[in-house]
């Protein structure tokens, strides 16, 4: 099928970029630091791609779960035990159950309540974390050292950390696209599209939903260990409302209509953010502006640019 | 804890829950009649505060900087209302809540460039300085008595509007049957731009009036905004009323879980985890109270629309 | 008398002040095709509303299967044998025709818990789909979007999404309404090759159709069972013709 193959075309190219880029000149410290940055939020776009684009709910608190598992780091870090055999399953374990928890209570609304209220679970989650004074409470934490993996120390080498990222959003994309393609994803998408239809052939959307919704926060639970790790450093400042924000903009600036959308619109952003910031310390006087003319005009996001401009041209 | 501690703590919370009302009244408005979620009303707020605090300033009168801030926040509101919200009326309400997020962005570093990231300080006005005595030996600050008493009158007078004028009957049909409006041949463009006005200066309002009872800095809306989330969600979306009640529900719960669970916690905890744990959830108990209405109201406790 | 499928015992329903629903009872026997026709605002689809479950009523049972279902969400009465089609087309638009209906067969088939195989190669799914399209005659539209087939077109798919449910009884709201002279044909005379494979309960105006269809019918006025019985009888009763067939032959 070429249309599908040509769809695979853009991500395999992305990935394969990431993969070269150290050996492109982009191996220094800064750039080795902001592509790991990139493809965590990637990551962490991408699970929440899965509700918002997947399951098509908009959810403003998905920060929470990407700081649960960065601190699921923390107490692990504060115990002495930085396995990440050990530590990872336990920041996405931590982050679904968070997910599951607040989803059930969520999933029972829809649309403007569900956004207010899962923005009302990460102001939760915030505070929660605000308050851990053996955490650091407002100051955060620094981690003793970052994880290890099968007791090796892989981690701390730059080129060992940037492609374990990579693996991992990668493995993060493919899994998307077949949860999608399932059975599952099928009465997931049929319950986005048509709610009414759906319970008419027999399927109650809430365990699907619930469900896609405890995967996506342990995917964005494994996004915070990545996180913590690269950083070396837990703030609560990791689940403030504004993170998810972000998160959501990243989604829909790429083009919600894919899980590669949620990876493009991660790294543009950040690359954005970068670059405004090296113009002037105000920079998100720029950027603010720019988000909403983005909202305003890029209908279909980056990934639908390039058909957006030849349907504006051919009207022109 | 005394009988005392407690009553001022009350009134704190009521207090604050008027201020929130003020807030949350324009968010379910606007939502209720535009089906509009608007994530930058808190950026309202703050314009409010720092308006008044200029404007006082400059003027020299606290009271004839309250009184410019109204128009001032008003015209904000109307000017975004024509350069950004305007084009959001027929998208969806993801991209209503990233556009809105993006004038919360902006609004929030041009305070900041314009008045600085330090919090600025304002002078309660000399006529109401000092306190009250409630009862022998509790004083209460006579400004805070101010407060809830103009909160309440405004509460009163939008009351009026909603529920007895033409416009306030236009309002509630809108909120409770959309399409109605259209049939009706109301002119919706105009009745929009006046509520998203109305709806902003009642939050620069609220701002204005606090400024002297807390620290005017950037970002001080974001977290008002949510609480006035929480209220319209546990009022019921649209709901003016169901916004007065839950709006004073959360002040108290937020106010008195606050300051009084730490010291709750210690009757069954030591000291110190008592009062780590007793602030941790003091702060979470709006957001829990929330969960459990919604759990067994998922549409709040005074839903507007019908069907 | 055989065990009836469908019985609806009193139902009632009240909106605001308006009942819409009023003390309807009636049964619907394996097989038999129950019309139910009424003038305009007459509560038809709120009867449906009632039978499917997407509306509780007031008060009343709805009897499926022997078993009282009154209290079950549209999704778990579904599962027992309960399809129907929407007076408003409502279909999944995204969706290619074929993948609405296999949604329908994936509904009866096995759990949907399964997260790592492609729902698309599902031969088994994608098999009985076909068979329902191709029943209702869009055999050749399949993988065309919902969104892009035309009305007539989206009536059959949701017959065609009724059908793969295998139920034990359909419920068609209007399935005519809105479909060309030809379409209503072709969908007249599939509707005749399931009788007796189906219990239908079939809500139209199309007055020729109903009586070539029915096998009884019942007619609702304001809410109340005015007559009940067989076509013929129902044609002749009076009261029936003044309160509904009279104006709609006079028109
Ligand atoms: N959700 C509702 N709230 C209030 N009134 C309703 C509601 N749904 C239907 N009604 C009213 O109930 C009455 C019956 O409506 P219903 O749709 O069941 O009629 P119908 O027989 O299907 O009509 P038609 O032949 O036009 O499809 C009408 O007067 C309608 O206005
Ligand atoms: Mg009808």
């Amino acid at each position: 099928m070429p249309a599908s193959r040509r769809a695979a075309t853009l991500p395999l190219l992305l990935f394969a970029l990431l993969a070269a880029a150290p050996f492109l000149g982009l191996g220094e410290g800064w750039m080795m630091t902001l592509l790991a940055r990139g493809m965590i939020l990637g990551l962490a776009a991408l699970s929440l791609w899965l509700v918002v684009g997947g399951a098509g709910l908009v959810s403003l608190g998905h920060a929470a779960m990407l700081g649960i598992g960065a601190y699921a780091v923390v107490a692990l870090d504060e115990a002495r035990i930085t396995e990440a055999l050990v530590v990872a399953p336990a920041a996405i374990g931590a982050a679904a159950l968070f997910a599951l928890l607040t989803g059930a209570v969520a999933l029972r609304t829809a649309g403007v309540p569900f956004i207010m209220i899962t923005l009302a679970f990460g102001q939760m989650a915030f505070f929660t974390a605000a308050s851990l004074a053996f955490y650091g409470g407002d100051d955060g934490y620094t981690l003793y050292a970052r994880s290890t993996l099968a007791g090796g120390r892989w981690l701390e080498n730059r080129l060992g950390f940037h492609y374990l990222c990579l693996a991992l959003l990668a493995g993060a994309f493919l899994f998307c696209h077949l949860l999608l393609a399932s059975r599952f994803g099928r009465v997931l998408r049929a319950a986005r599209e048509n709610p009414l239809r759906v319970q008419a052939v027999g399927f109650s959307p809430y365990p699907y939903r619930l469900l896609a919704y405890g995967i996506a926060g342990g995917m964005a639970g494994l996004a915070g260990f990545l996180l913590a790790n690269a950083t070396e450093f837990v703030a609560p400042s990791f689940l403030a409302w504004q993170r998810s924000g972000e998160l959501l903009f990243m989604v829909i600036l790429g083009g919600l209509g894919s899980p590669f959308g949620a990876v493009l619109g991660a790294l543009a952003l950040l690359l954005l953010e970068e670059g405004l910031g090296h113009l002037t310390p105000h920079w998100r006087l720029l950027l603010g502006p720019l988000l909403v003319l983005a909202v305003l005009f890029l209908r279909g996001g980056l990934v639908g640019l390039p058909a957006q401009l030849a349907g504006t041209r051919r009207h022109g | 804890m005394t009988a005392q501690l407690l009553l001022v703590q009350a009134l704190n919370g009521l207090q604050f829950g008027i201020l929130l009302f003020l807030v949350a009244a324009g968010l379910t408005l606007v939502f209720g009649v535009m089906d509009v979620i608007n994530l930058a009303h808190g950026v309202q707020y703050m314009l409010g505060a720092y308006l008044g605090a200029s404007l006082a300033a400059a003027t020299g009168s606290f009271w004839l900087g309250l009184l410019l801030a109204l128009p001032a926040t008003l015209a904000c509101g109307l000017l975004l209302e024509l350069l950004v919200f305007r084009h959001l009326y027929d998208r969806d309400h993801l991209a209503q809540v990233l556009a809105t997020f993006g004038v919360i962005l902006t609004l929030n570093e041009a305070v900041t460039l314009l008045w600085g990231s330090a919090p600025l300080q304002v002078a309660t006005p000399a006529l109401l300085e000092g306190g009250v005595t409630l009862m022998p030996g509790l004083q209460y600050p006579l400004y805070r008595l101010a407060i809830l008493a103009a909160g309440l009158a405004t509460a009163g007078l939008l009351w009026l509007l909603v529920e007895h004028t033409r416009a306030g009957a236009l309002l509630r049909a809108g909120a409770s049957n959309r399409p109605m409006l259209a049939a009706l041949g109301v002119d919706t463009g105009r009745l929009f731009l006046l509520v998203f006005g109305l709806g902003a200066m009642l939050a620069g309002f609220a701002g204005a009036m606090a400024a002297p009872i807390l620290s005017v800095e950037p970002g001080m809306g974001d977290s008002v905004l949510i609480l006035a989330f929480v209220v319209i969600v546990i009022g019921g979306i649209g709901s003016v009323r169901g916004a007065f009640l839950a709006a004073l529900l959360v002040g108290l719960v937020e106010v008195l879980g606050r300051s009084l669970l730490p010291d709750l916690m210690r009757l069954v905890l030591a000291p110190s985890p008592a009062r780590q744990a007793g602030a941790s959830i003091g702060s979470m108990l709006v957001y829990i109270a929330m969960a459990l209405i919604l759990a067994v109201r998922p549409r709040g406790l005074f839903p507007a629309r019908a069907g | 008398m055989v065990e009836p499928v469908l019985r609806l015992d009193g139902l009632r329903k009240r909106f605001g002040g308006l009942t819409v629903t009023d003390a309807v009872s009636l049964a619907v026997a394996p097989g038999e095709i129950h019309a139910v026709i009424g003038p305009n605002g007459a509560g038809k689809t709120t009867l449906i509303h009632q039978v499917s479950g997407t509306l509780r009523p007031d008060a009343g049972r709805v009897l499926f299967a022997g078993q009282d279902v009154t209290g079950l969400p549209l999704a778990r009465r579904a599962r027992l044998g309960l399809a129907r089609s929407f007076q408003i087309t409502s279909v999944l638009p995204g969706f290619s025709a074929l993948e609405n209906v296999a949604l329908a067969v994936q509904g009866r088939s096995g759990s949907s818990f399964r997260f790592l195989r492609p729902a698309a190669a599902e031969a088994m799914l994608n098999e009985a789909a076909m068979a329902a399209l191709a029943q209702t005659g869009l055999a050749g539209r399949a993988a065309v979007p919902a969104a892009a087939l035309s009305h007539g077109e989206r009536r059959q798919l949701e017959l065609a999404i009724a059908l793969a449910m295998q139920p034990r009884l359909l419920l068609l709201d209007e399935p005519l309404a809105g479909t060309g002279p030809e379409e209503a044909e072709r969908l007249v005379a599939l509707l005749q090759g399931l009788r007796g494979r189906y219990a239908i309960l079939l809500v139209e105006h199309d007055m020729a159709a109903v009586f070539a269809l029915a096998d009884r019918v019942s007619v609702l006025v304001q809410g109340r069972l005015l007559a009940s019985g067989a076509p013929a009888a129902i044609r002749a009763d009076p009261a029936v013709r003044v309160a509904y067939l009279g104006e709609d032959e006079a028109a």
